[in-house]
């Protein structure tokens, strides 16, 4: 295990996967450095929570390696993968929030798994992490009872409960309103220096999450399109990586999922 | 063809998935308060539904004992022929049926939903083995509820409830020789034949349940049909399953 400070603490080379014929990443290298914020940023279905569950080790590549701090995360026994990912925290772009449990119990779930912390600790504990992301009122409430932004939130503590050495955001900021989007943004940027975590966040909202990134990758079709700080990516000569930056429909990248022609299929034609 | 090399795939991963179940089994024992958690939904939830029938299974087994015995000359065996029924056959096969359609059918839509929202996944990834945290409990807890329930059962079926209410308030039957007749001939081999049907159905049951929610689809048609699977699959199997241990125990 190398803990030189300096490399990278995900480091992807040659990474392959495919959804059946589908391919999804068609061999790319990527470096999450320590103790900084990375933002991918990248189409909706380009692979960005394909992404984060290869990290995780969720799913296996085709080819390629993705080494987490020095491990190769996919050459590891099942309890070995198991210890890596207690130092991972990953938020869920739906939650995934335990329906049966309150609130406050879903955010205590790591701790009361992996720990043997007195009550009063977790309690304090879990208390201190939902005030950061102002729902400890909601501590109470069950998952069905809380807006998605709200469970978002919620999935957000738990997250970072444990306090890994790496937290994956997946569009954290989707469904919040202006102010909370604020808070949280101002939050993983916090989380991240105050505890030396190193960060990824997953969004759409291009502003808004390189205005707290270090670093940005821009992917699209399987590819790594710009890489860099977010000015260097803001200016970034790539027509491709402008357009998706801009928003603007017409260029290289389509908005369309492959299909045929749209006249073909109003006259039957593709059937 | 493809039918059958479908299924022996299915089976063998159903083998594969219960070995792998079997491992996590100790360290749910560590963890009572799981455990006990789901031994009251899984079992103490389904107490109504099991003793409503027993004692009209037991209503239902008088009533017709009582004709034919009294064709015979001998209403007095009352007791015995509704014991020996109840604790042979009736009390493991149909509190398994009811269990499949009450407690199976739950099972396997709750693990099938937690997949398709991702709880699953999630557990994984906070380096929580579902396995061991929710799967296992639940098919111990079945496992476990399931010889209770048979014995609650069978004592609604034959007792004041069931066919004792019947037999002997209705159609007077001497209490006296209801009861002595049951001492007499039920014996200890049959209520350990009982007990084994009911650990077997037990296995059986949630082992279905379990597997069938683990491997839904992700979708609501997923869910859907596993629960339907799970009713439809464990019921065959304790019906083929009470033929082959009767035949091997009798
Ligand atoms: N379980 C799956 N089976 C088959 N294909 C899948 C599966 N999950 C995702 N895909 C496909 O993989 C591609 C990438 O999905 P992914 O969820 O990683 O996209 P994404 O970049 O996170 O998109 P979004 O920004 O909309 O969340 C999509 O085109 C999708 O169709
Ligand atoms: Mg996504």
């Amino acid at each position: 295990m190398t803990n030189d400070s300096n490399s990278a603490l995900v480091r992807v080379r040659g990474l392959k996967f495919s959804h059946g014929p589908r391919v999804i990443y068609d061999g790319i290298d990527l470096d999450i450095p320590r103790g900084k914020v990375t933002a991918i940023l990248g189409p909706s279905g380009s692979g960005k929570t394909t992404l984060l569950r290869l990290i995780g080790g969720q799913w296996r590549p085709s080819a390629g390696q993705i080494h987490f701090d020095g491990t190769d995360v996919h050459a590891i026994s099942r309890s070995q993968l198991f210890e890596l990912r207690k130092r991972m925290g990953m938020l869920f772009q739906n939650g995934a929030l335990l329906t049966d449990l309150s609130v406050f119990e879903n955010v205590a779930f790591p701790l009361r798994e992996h720990t043997a912390l007195p009550e009063a600790l977790i309690r304090d504990l879990v208390l201190l992490k939902l005030n950061a992301v102002g729902l400890r009122g909601a501590r109470d409430l069950y998952p069905e009872q809380l807006s998605g932004g709200m469970s978002r939130r919620v999935a957000l503590a738990r997250a970072v409960v444990l306090d890994p050495q790496l937290v994956m955001y997946d569009e954290p900021f989707t469904g919040q309103d202006p102010i909370s989007m604020g808070v949280l943004m101002r939050l993983i940027r916090s989380l991240n220096d105050a505890l030396g975590l190193t960060s990824i966040v997953v969004s759409h909202d291009v502003q808004e999450v390189m205005s707290i990134a270090d670093q940005v990758y821009v992917i699209a079709g399987g590819k790594v399109l710009g890489v860099g700080e977010p000015d260097t990516v803001r200016h970034s000569e790539s027509p491709w990586v402008q357009q998706f930056l801009r928003g603007e429909p017409d260029g290289p990248v389509p908005f369309h999922y492959k299909a045929a022609p749209y006249a073909d299929d109003l006259l039957g034609a593709g059937k | 063809m493809s039918v059958i090399s479908s299924f022996l795939q299915s089976l063998g991963r159903a083998q594969f998935f219960l070995f792998s179940l079997l491992l996590a089994v100790p360290q749910t024992l560590l963890r009572p308060r799981l455990l006990a958690q789901q031994i009251y939904s899984v079992g103490v939830l389904s107490l109504v539904i099991v003793v409503l029938s027993g004692s009209f299974v037991g209503m239902v087994l008088a009533l017709q004992f009582y004709h034919t015995l009294q064709l015979f000359g001998s209403p007095e065996s009352l007791g015995v022929a509704v014991a020996l029924a109840v604790v042979r056959e009736f009390g493991p096969v149909v509190t398994a049926l009811l269990f499949a359609g009450r407690a199976g059918s739950a099972l396997a839509a709750e693990i099938g939903l937690m997949k398709a929202t991702d709880q699953l996944s999630g557990m994984e990834m906070m380096a929580v083995d579902p396995m061991r945290r929710v799967v296992a409990p639940r098919f111990l807890a079945g496992l476990i509820s399931m010889p209770l329930l048979a014995f609650i059962f069978s004592m609604m079926a034959i007792g004041v409830a069931g066919g004792h209410a019947i037999g002997v308030s209705l159609l007077g039957v001497d209490a006296g020789s209801y009861w002595a007749g049951i001492r007499e001939s039920l014996e200890f081999e049959d209520i350990r034949q009982a007990m084994i049907k009911s650990l077997v159905f037990g296995l059986a049951c949630s082992w279905i349940a379990v597997y069938q929610g683990y491997h839904a689809e992700p979708t609501s048609g997923g869910v859907a049909r596993a629960t339907t699977n799970t009713v439809v699959i464990s019921s065959l199997a304790v019906l083929a399953l009470d033929f082959v241990l009767t035949a091997l125990m009798l």
